[in-house]
């Protein structure tokens, strides 16, 4: 199996961008996410700086898809769009069907965010270019499963694997609202939360985490139990999303289980000592933490 | 663009029989309704239709001039792919004046062995710009679009000038203030969601409870919301909660408020947008009637005098009273921004 790091979900200034992807280089990671995901707005990088980013990971011999975004309503947003599809040098991952079209049919990965739930809309996506298709966040390994059996030849399906999950998108912006600013005065606040605002219910829940127009679970998913039965399988991509402290642990952690190899005492310690949840894998309420069940 | 009188179609919500009796009474140019399963978005217990039922209805709207479009609005997963295919065929053999769906599997599977039935996309396909809509004319040949509720009223223009479809924008009944189609923070929850099995917060993850500090909403054991004396408990959805962030309670991503866009239907108007849809499957045949009576009225007097415009107290009164949290907005519709 091959690891993924995904696109950066939050804003981060252009240093922190730089240095997340210097130590990705060393990452026994495959393919790398680059680009903005969320909000237009955050413009710190731009498609040349991506690019150029990109370059310096494939020399180190990762695979580099550049992503897109979620929500795409104005005209200078598919003007964007546009460039990133016409690249010329580097696959695109479409999380609107506006990419989908400006894709044209050359090959391209088919995001989280397409709603694909059946083997229709996955030969559908294929037949269009998809090379490539990450599930959606909300199936369980038993749909999985299901699609697996229909999936057509020589199209990869990726598992979101580990990190706080995006889960919805607004026209609004969440963050902005927090600090009492219009949206279109936003003060890019949402760069001041490099891993996104805790959202707690009145009794001290850890329930979501603002992060701009999107809302993601409080809880990472993570499926690092869950690698040897996505091997059984046949997933060939686990995701993991990055997050700005401990992403090298996380990695390291994915990449001993796909090797098949025991898991450290750090990283026994990095599970122990933090929620997170694997609740939609198992076809239940996606927060549920479950312990690891001999089938599913 | 701005002689443009184009005559908009009222879409009315039919949970019922009795709610599509009211909406087709009250002047609606069309009904949405559903089958009585997860292949709709308002899988609500005690709503919705089979297909005995939908010939009644039919019935009854064509009589009077009103068309029947049919929602399967969800997306099927694999095993149970059977039944929203039956569900097409169905739809097909009752000759229904429309279906409404937003799965790309489903669209296709309709447009392949169903080449006469009309296609709408579905609020749920999230079709928020011009090549998306594009996408779905292409590949589907679609007719008609329903825009998410997320786009500026200069966004909509754009999509109304580029679109090669007929655009139907939301006008009145709960706001849904993400992205249709892309949001999973009910199933988060509670393991359903709109996309997966047509509900978002379902009735039966809902507890209520009074305790000392007030009344309080649970979804599935997580606090929504908490309630003192004076104030009116809504339903827990999740995004109209109140939540702690930054350590201050408050609605955190949305008031408990309806979209009613009676203020700018004459703009909606000029822009070219074809219909106007209300919202509200799970209604009662009361709503439904007032809802329908004010919104035939608003869009009857803007017609025959877009100029002098002017939405009737009595009208916003009436809506409001029925309104969620009793009170009313425009949602992204009013962002000056681009």
């Amino acid at each position: 199996m091959k690891l993924s790091i995904g696109p950066i979900q939050y804003y981060w200034p252009m240093e922190l961008v730089q240095d997340f992807y210097h130590q990705a280089k060393d990452w026994p990671v495959d393919i790398v996410y680059l680009g903005e995901v969320v909000c237009s707005k955050r413009r710190d990088l731009r498609l040349i700086d991506w690019l150029t980013i990109a370059d310096t990971l494939v020399d180190a011999g990762k695979e580099v898809i550049i992503s897109s975004l979620a929500l795409i309503e104005a005209e200078s947003e598919l003007l964007a769009l546009e460039r990133i599809c016409n690249n010329g040098d580097f696959k695109v991952e479409a999380n609107d069907m506006a990419a989908v079209r400006l894709i044209n049919a050359r090959p391209f990965v088919a995001g989280p965010h397409l709603n694909i739930y059946n083997t229709s809309t996955l030969k559908l996506l294929q037949e269009n270019g998809a090379v490539r298709w990450v599930m959606p966040m909300e199936l369980s390994a038993h749909s999985l499963a299901e699609l697996q059996k229909g999936r057509p030849a020589g199209l990869e399906t990726e598992v979101f694997a580990y990190g706080r999950m995006p889960l919805s998108f607004s026209a609004r912006c969440f963050t902005a609202r927090a600090h009492n600013l219009p949206k279109d005065n936003c003060e890019l606040r949402c760069r001041d939360y490099p891993e996104g605002m805790p959202l707690d219910t009145q009794e001290g829940e850890e329930l979501f985490v603002i992060n701009g127009i999107q809302m993601q679970s409080a809880s990472p998913v993570n499926l690092l139990a869950e690698v040897g039965q996505m091997a059984q399988m046949q997933v060939d991509v686990l995701r993991l999303s990055p997050q700005a402290k401990g992403m090298a642990e996380v990695v390291e952690a994915f990449d001993a289980a796909r090797n098949g190899q025991k898991i450290s005492d750090s990283t026994v310690s990095w599970q122990t000592n933090s929620e997170w949840c694997n609740g939609y894998w198992y076809g239940d309420a996606g927060m549920v933490k479950l312990p690891k069940p001999s089938e599913f | 663009m701005s002689e443009l009188k184009n005559r908009m179609d009222l879409v009315c919500p039919a949970g019922s029989l009795p709610a599509l009796k009211a909406a087709v009474d009250a002047g609606a140019d069309a009904v949405y309704l559903g089958f009585r399963d997860a292949t709709n978005a308002r899988n609500f217990p005690g709503l919705n239709f089979d297909a005995d039922e939908i010939r009644v209805a039919m019935d009854y709207a064509h009589v009077k001039g009103c068309r029947v479009l049919l929602a399967l609005n969800t997306f099927p997963q694999t095993e149970q792919w059977s039944t929203w295919q039956r569900a097409v065929d169905q739809a097909a053999d009752l000759g229904v004046d429309a279906v409404i769906m937003a799965d790309l599997g489903l669209l296709r599977y309709a447009r392949r062995h169903h080449p006469e039935l009309r296609l709408h996309l579905s609020v749920q396909g999230s079709a928020t710009n011009r090549h998306s809509i594009a996408f779905y004319h292409e590949e589907f040949n679609i007719q008609q679009v329903v825009i998410p509720r997320v786009l500026s009223l200069s966004q909509i223009r754009r999509v109304v000038e580029n679109s090669p479809v007929d655009v139907e924008v939301f006008g009145f009944g709960s706001l849904c203030i993400m992205v249709e189609g892309r949001c999973a923070l009910s199933s988060y929850v509670t393991g359903e969601s709109p996309n997966t099995c047509g509900v978002c917060s379902p009735a039966k993850a809902v507890r209520w409870e009074e305790t000392p500090q007030g009344r309080q909403s649970r979804l599935n054991g997580v606090l929504i919301d908490r309630y003192q004396a004076h104030e009116a408990a809504g339903y827990p959805t999740l995004c109209k909660g109140r939540f702690s962030v930054n350590d201050n309670v408050f609605y955190a991503m949305e008031e408990p408020t309806s979209l009613n866009i009676l203020d700018i239907l004459p703009e909606l108007m000029k822009m070219g947008v074809a219909a106007v849809k209300v919202e509200g499957r799970q209604r009662s045949p009361a709503y439904v009637g007032q809802v329908t009576r004010v919104m035939r009225a608003a869009l009857d007097a803007c017609y025959q005098d877009p100029q002098h415009y002017q939405p009737a107290p009595d009208w916003l009164a009436s809506l409001d009273k029925l309104s969620e949290g009793q009170s009313h907005t425009l949602g992204a519709l009013h962002r000056p921004w681009q």
